[in-house]
């Protein structure tokens, strides 16, 4: 029983120019109350940039609140917007 | 992060409290104040800094019980008489008498409540009855000056471990099992008390978007602690009296009347004009927004356009900040100005949730739950129209009472076969190697509430609901598959939900009356005070299945007059001579 691939657009968008997980930052990731932010990692391991892993946001917004370079936006989830 | 690890460890607490959002910190804080030598952990699922239904703040104290504005007799017998009778005054008369002193200790934290000129609490009258609403146009400070007192106090925190059982033995509490959401490794807390604290069940109904996680309650409110009492054989009250609020459609967030109420806004039909007396939330006054929507006069709104700049523009500055921030983003997408425009409300999906209505564990007034050393507060136990200081001051009693308790037992043993239970249970999904994702599982749980047990109730609607419940528990316990430990935590929510679901539709079926206006309408039976004035208790019977009783109110010790009696059944305005 394979499971399928369906495409969703995540309501967090991370500006990479802005975010500096490179340097270590886990702000967003540890904050999110449903665990849904997490960091990717280069070809080595090291840590690149934040981004939305998991497709259930309460847009809240601790994320961007607590973002210390405002590199966090939280829009609406696109089925309610 | 997210593979799935093998493991178990086992620490021992004097004190454990399960669930960091409002009740959690202050039973925590409570509890180590009175015993500085107690051990206390506070565990939560997410993380304690931002946890919670106030995750971002919150905009006023709803139940305020201020000297000078009304005492705790007028309190006890508007909350009585807005929950329709069924109400152990004990409990509310206590938090009605103590949450002037917890407010002044919010105040120490740092947390701004609205002032006068002279200095005075700046309470606004938006209840039937009384005065008890505190504005907090800073309310987006709640949470972070409640962290810097755990940080002071040298609270132990275990942040991102979901408890999803509870250990009992010798006939009271002895622990609780923990899972990690990030490696799926076990925790086993030994605890000579446990408090729990777990929030609503917020993902009981499916919103009208259809998107899982746009729910009322913070969406992590996933009704693991009505689940984990259930199981453990505590008693859980009146869980027919639904939670279901007036929200803003496809936003799902509150309207907030209770910020504009005061400041001249109010909640309209399409025609403009005031249908209800009152914005203060109530099954009756639910029952009459249903009434407008299928009347023929909807959609209702939140009218604001009707006020002078300088008010829409406080009020915006306070509903853009606080307690849900993405509202000003939703109405900037839809080009809707409270200057101009009327805001769109709809009913939400149906949930637990003791903070607005009734439904909870049941306690007393120490927040003591039927098994010893087992307390619950907050929106997950039975104090009705709890509200956020409802959940400090109820916090506030359990730590303090949890103490008491701890000093003359010792941890009580358990069977480490429950544990091994639990494990297997828990990692089952994980086991297979392909089948069904915890989110269809819980969607399909959801639409089914939404579909058969979303007021108004029928007996053989609900009857089909058991039977759907029944086979997507079968296709949850034999088929559902994770690929991770983010997926695990997940799969035990959808879990719970569904324990929830079938809790929602047990209790509606055992009480054949109407009461609480919407939240247990049954189309097939009236009010009935001669059989049904009294708690409904459910707990988990021999056989696996939900067992009902009766539990009688006690006695009143505000006495409620008969002309009082019906003031929250007849919220509709009768229109008038000049109006018609």
């Amino acid at each position: 029983m394979p499971l399928a691939q369906t495409s969703t657009i995540v309501p967090v968008v991370i500006d990479d120019a802005l975010c500096i997980a490179d340097k270590g930052c886990t702000v967003c990731v540890d904050v999110c109350p449903l665990d849904v932010l997490r960091i990717v990692e280069g070809p080595d391991g090291s840590p690149v940039t934040a981004h939305m892993k998991y497709d259930e946001c309460w847009y809240c917004m601790p994320c961007e609140a607590d973002c210390p370079t405002g590199a966090v936006t939280v829009n609406l989830p696109f089925l309610l917007k | 992060m997210d593979e799935i690890l093998d493991g178990t460890t086992q620490i021992d607490c004097d004190i454990l409290i399960i669930g960091g959002g409002t009740a959690g910190p202050m039973a925590a804080l409570k509890a180590k104040r009175k015993n500085p030598k107690a051990n206390v952990i506070l565990l939560d699922k997410a993380n304690v800094k931002r946890s919670g239904a106030i995750s971002m703040g919150m905009d006023g104290l709803n139940n305020s019980v201020i000297p000078g504005y009304a005492t705790p007799e007028q309190y006890t017998k508007e909350i009585t008489i807005a929950n329709d009778g069924i109400v152990d005054q004990k409990a509310v008369y206590r938090y009605a008498e103590e949450c002037y002193g917890i407010i002044q200790e919010l105040d120490e934290f740092g947390i701004r409540f609205q002032k006068d000129q002279n200095g005075e609490y700046d309470v606004k009258k938006v209840h039937h009855i009384g005065t008890y609403v505190l504005p907090m146009p800073n309310g987006d400070t709640v949470k972070k000056a409640l962290y810097r007192q755990l940080r002071k106090a040298r609270i132990n925190i275990i942040n991102r471990y979901m408890a999803t059982r509870l250990l009992t033995g010798e006939g009271r509490i002895a622990g609780a099992i923990c899972v990690n959401t990030r490696t799926a490794e076990f925790l086993v807390v030994r605890a000579k008390a446990v408090v729990m604290s777990l929030g609503a069940a917020g993902r009981l109904g499916l919103p009208a978007s259809g998107y899982l996680y746009g729910t009322y309650e913070n969406a992590s409110n996933s009704g693991e602690g009505y689940s984990m009492a259930y199981h453990a054989g505590a008693g859980l009250a009146n869980l027919e009296c639904f939670q279901i609020n007036p929200l803003i459609k496809d936003y799902n967030g509150p309207a907030c009347a209770y910020v504009a109420g005061p400041l001249g806004g109010y909640t309209s039909n399409a025609q403009g004009e005031r249908f209800i007396e009152c914005d203060y939330w109530s099954g009756q006054m639910m029952q009459e927004f249903y009434d407008e929507l299928q009347g023929g006069k909807g959609p209702v709104y939140l009218k604001l356009n009707h006020l002078a700049e300088e008010t829409v523009a406080e009020i915006e500055r306070v509903l853009h900040i606080v307690e849900r921030p993405t509202r000003g983003h939703f109405h900037r997408g839809r080009n809707t100005d409270y200057r101009k425009d009327m805001i769109e409300m709809h009913i939400s999906e149906i949930g637990f949730c003791s903070g607005h209505s009734a439904s909870g564990v049941f306690v007393d007034e120490r927040a003591r739950t039927t098994i010893d050393g087992l307390y619950a507060a907050g929106d997950m136990a039975n104090v009705p129209h709890n509200y956020m200081l409802g959940a400090f001051t109820n916090g506030a009693f359990a730590g303090l009472d949890a103490v008491d308790f701890i000093k003359d037992v010792d941890f009580a043993d358990f069977d480490m076969g429950d544990v091994d239970a639990e494990r297997t249970r828990v990692l089952a999904p994980t086991k297979r190697d392909d089948g069904i994702p915890p989110n269809q599982i819980e969607y399909k749980t959801r639409r089914f509430v939404n579909d058969y047990l979303q007021p108004p109730k029928v007996t053989a609607k609900m009857e089909l609901a058991q039977r759907r419940f029944e086979e997507v528990r079968h296709d949850m316990e034999t088929e559902m598959y994770v690929r991770d430990s983010h997926e695990l935590m997940r799969s035990l929510e959808a879990s719970a939900i569904m324990d929830c679901a079938d809790m929602a539709a047990a209790a509606s079926l055992y009480r054949t009356e109407s009461r609480w206006g919407l939240y247990h309408n049954r189309v097939e039976y009236e009010r009935d005070d001669e059989n049904w004035f009294c708690h409904t208790i459910l707990t988990k019977g021999d056989d696996g299945k939900p067992a009902h009783a009766k539990k009688a109110v006690d006695d009143y010790i505000v006495e409620i007059d008969e002309d009082e009696k019906d003031a929250y059944n007849n919220q509709r305005v009768t229109s008038t001579v000049a109006a018609e």
